[in-house]
């Protein structure tokens, strides 16, 4: 039973549950004191264990209901016992002994003995490496491999042999081993099915997440959009617990001679407790102003979901939307349903033929105040003016007085300035000018902006 | 130092014996616990590992704490974390003032001691040999960490939203969580006489730290189903009446599933229980409701959403409750 534990654990890990040796060894001790007896208790022992989280406790939660099915059906014999089944595996594809191979073939399939039946599948499944199945499109192989390893061989050629003897006898025998061979692929089957769900399925889903992760935003379609917004909001989190450092730095060396005196002052000032002096960091704070014209709405969708998601980390969060003019989006996007207030920003601000230099000039005489010294203005947009005055004069004043401007494009870097694109004009006021098209562009421009806080 | 592997053997006190005893005890003590909840409480004393809690506020977490505690009838040792606790807060302080008067009267008293010796290095051997007190367990303040580590027949200590401290408290907890001693400097290793049952929690604000969590075994308590809500409302508020009681989770439970800022929690079903009872009411109507909704929302917002649905949730849980009768 140590070994079923340690092997779940293995499909635990598989599945994506950082499980570390420490809780392995908790979790082997659990079963010391809670006993195997009861499924229902063993399940919730295990979950405090193994599952660190709530996404961890789902995972162990359905996990466990596949991975301890399975061990209702293969009952483990004791070890002596186990000894004499090793046969049915010995007996592989390779063996010369083929009679023997396809009469304990024969056996399995046709169940006299359910727990043995079991046994070997389970075994079949270890020599075939089912384990490691990654695709749903990979059963059918494993399938195979599983069958070879019970002998299907053999049997495939003493069918091939009856077949050929066309008596009537021979025909029925033909048939009782198709069956046979049917019956049994139909079991193998289901324990690889079972064996995706396990280690294959957690797989998948990273291997889809990092598709989408490094699509151009653009070209996304609806069940991407889907998938989307959990990456989004993984990214989101990584990213918080990556910059969720401490606001305070102590200024070793330097004392702090003023805090120092009045901390020890009960102690007839001689100083015990000595204050060192401390620089405090900067929260956090954005402003972002976003084109939601046609062809950028897309991109400014992600960004402001991916900083809506951050919101725990960046309180300080302000967002403008633009395009022939620049309004203030914060409290319609707080007010409603995040895509229902991206519809409706898009709807009413986005219509119009985009003009920077308007919107320049909405944000500095409006909004003006917003931007300080500790600010990071994110500007997400083509620059394309439609050959409307940029107002660089604008641009430079607000660049002076922030922090940090950044500036993402959706288009690439060959595309800059030409036509009516006024990018170039502005890229000398931006402390960060990039091309950005996938969601991973977007999380490492994020990242980028809040390390400068750090 | 004991090594941790080999805990020496601690009694277990009869609460603990099984997870029936656990829901047993907690019920004796008005907790209304779940499977998770006691094979939790359970496995942290036989495994000796910490407990930890996640969960929105108000479901019961500190609660958990004090009603173990009260019925296992040990003492508790509460220790509520914010920004900027630090070791002297958590573990141990020097008592300052009494190490200073030490000192002094050192000071006077220290001729007594070398008078008799003739010569400097008589003298040096002299204070050589002479005990040093002015690091020593006298004049440690125990805080409650250390208070915890010196309970000699069992505690339970509650570290109060861990989540609201800072990273470095997190890694000063390590030593406290793992091997149940605390060490200073000056002194040594302190053990515990007999290792406290720690519970921890948080309301997820950030993200603890990877070392933390694996030292301790994982609650995770979220906002009841509607049978065990209406339990536990029914143990903490025994005078309302079963009507009145069905109908009242029935519309937490919808309210729950509309789009608020902040739920609506156990603990504002019990204020809100014993609020309609020193109204008389016998039933929920729409009025009654509206005119009480700041007891149960705590947002402007939230209560401006909610107030038009009223009637409408009204209705729906009143049905509810009618059908199920």
């Amino acid at each position: 039973m140590e070994q079923t534990l340690t092997h779940y654990i293995r499909a635990l890990r598989a599945a994506g549950a950082g499980v570390s040796t420490t809780e392995a060894i908790d979790a082997a001790r659990t079963m010391d004191v809670v006993g195997y007896a009861d499924r229902g208790v063993m399940k919730t022992a295990l979950g405090t264990v193994l599952a660190k989280s709530v996404e961890e406790k789902a995972l162990h939660d359905r996990l466990f209901d596949l991975y301890f099915h399975r061990d209702a059906v293969a009952e483990p014999p004791p070890q002596d016992e186990a000894a004499s089944q090793e046969r049915p595996s010995e007996g592989g594809a390779d063996d010369p002994d083929d009679t023997d191979a396809a009469d304990a073939f024969m056996d399995l399939a046709e169940g006299k003995d359910a727990g043995r039946t079991a046994m070997a599948l389970e075994k079949a499944a270890q020599a075939a490496g089912a384990d490691g199945i990654r695709f749903a499109s990979q059963a059918s192989y494993f399938t195979r491999r599983m069958l070879e390893q019970m002998g299907v061989k053999a049997l495939e050629q003493r069918l091939i042999g009856k077949l050929g003897e066309h008596t009537p006898e021979a025909d029925a025998e033909a048939r009782r081993m198709m069956e046979a061979r049917a019956a049994l692929q139909t079991r193998a089957r289901a324990v690889v099915d079972q064996r995706f769900e396990m280690f294959g399925r957690a797989a998948t889903e990273a291997f889809l997440n990092e598709m989408v992760t490094e699509r151009q935003i653009g070209a996304l379609t609806r069940t991407d959009m889907e998938r989307m917004k959990h990456v989004v909001a993984r990214m989101a989190k990584r990213l918080a617990v990556k910059h969720a450092r401490r606001r305070k730095v102590k200024n070793r060396g330097q004392l702090d001679l003023r805090r120092t005196l009045r901390a020890n002052a009960g102690h007839d000032g001689v100083p015990f407790d000595v204050v060192w002096r401390t620089k405090r960091k900067d929260r956090p704070k954005i402003v972002a102003v976003c084109d939601v014209s046609g062809s950028v709405a897309q991109y400014v969708r992600f960004l402001l979901l991916f900083l809506f998601m951050l919101r725990e980390k960046v309180t300080d969060l302000e967002t403008f939307a633009f395009s022939n003019h620049l309004e203030d989006v914060g409290p319609i996007l707080q007010s409603r349903e995040f895509n229902a207030a991206m519809d409706h920003i898009v709807m009413h601000v986005g219509s119009a033929s985009t003009d920077y230099g308007v919107a320049l000039e909405d944000l500095e005489t409006k909004f003006g105040e917003v931007i300080d010294r500790r600010t990071t203005v994110l500007i997400l947009g083509d620059g394309r003016s439609n050959h409307a005055n940029p107002r660089l004069d604008l641009f430079q004043q607000i660049a002076d007085r922030a922090k940090r401007v950044v500036w993402l494009c959706p288009e690439p870097e060959g595309s800059w300035g030409s036509g009516d694109s006024c990018l170039l004009r502005y890229r000398p006021f931006c402390t960060h000018l990039s091309h950005c098209a996938t969601a991973g562009d977007i999380e490492r421009a994020i990242d980028d902006m809040l390390l400068a806080y750090d | 130092m004991t090594d941790p592997q080999t805990p020496p053997a601690i009694s277990t006190p009869a609460g603990l014996a099984s997870i029936a005893a656990v829901t047993a005890h907690l019920a004796s003590a008005g907790y209304i616990s779940t499977p998770e909840i006691s094979t939790a409480v359970y496995l942290a004393h036989h495994l000796r590992k910490p407990v930890l809690i996640e969960g929105p506020a108000g479901v019961g977490k500190t609660d958990l704490a004090r009603s173990l505690a009260l019925s296992m009838d040990m003492p508790l040792l509460r220790m509520q974390c914010y920004e900027g606790l630090d070791e002297s807060k958590a573990l141990y302080e020097w008592k300052y003032g009494k190490q200073l008067l030490y000192t002094q009267i050192l000071k006077e008293k220290i001729h007594l001691l070398i008078d008799a010796a003739d010569t400097l290095d008589g003298a040096l051997a002299k204070l050589t040999g002479f005990q040093d007190l002015f690091f020593s367990r006298e004049f440690l303040e125990p805080r409650p960490l250390l208070r915890a580590m010196e309970q000699t027949s069992g505690s339970v200590l509650l570290i109060d939203e861990i989540d609201k401290s800072d990273e470095e408290f997190e890694a000063l907890l390590l030593e406290v969580l793992s091997d149940y001693q605390v060490t200073v400097p000056e002194i040594g290793t302190i053990a515990a006489k007999h290792p406290p049952l720690v519970i921890l929690t948080s309301n997820n604000t950030r993200e603890l730290g990877d070392a933390l969590k694996r030292r301790c075994l994982h609650l995770h308590i979220d906002f009841p189903p509607a049978e065990l809500e209406a339990r536990i409302v029914r143990t903490r508020v025994p005078e309302v009446s079963e009507r009145l009681l069905a109908q009242l989770v029935a519309f937490i439970q919808r309210v729950r599933d509309e789009n608020i800022r902040k739920l609506p929690s156990i603990s504002e079903t019990i204020d809100w229980a014993r609020t309609l009872i020193l109204l008389h009411a016998d039933s929920l109507d729409p009025a009654l409701v509206r005119s009480t909704l700041n007891v149960i929302l705590k947002r402007q917002s939230d209560i401006a959403e909610i107030a038009p649905k009223v009637d409408a949730l009204v209705g729906t849980a009143v049905r509810d409750v009618a059908e199920t009768v």
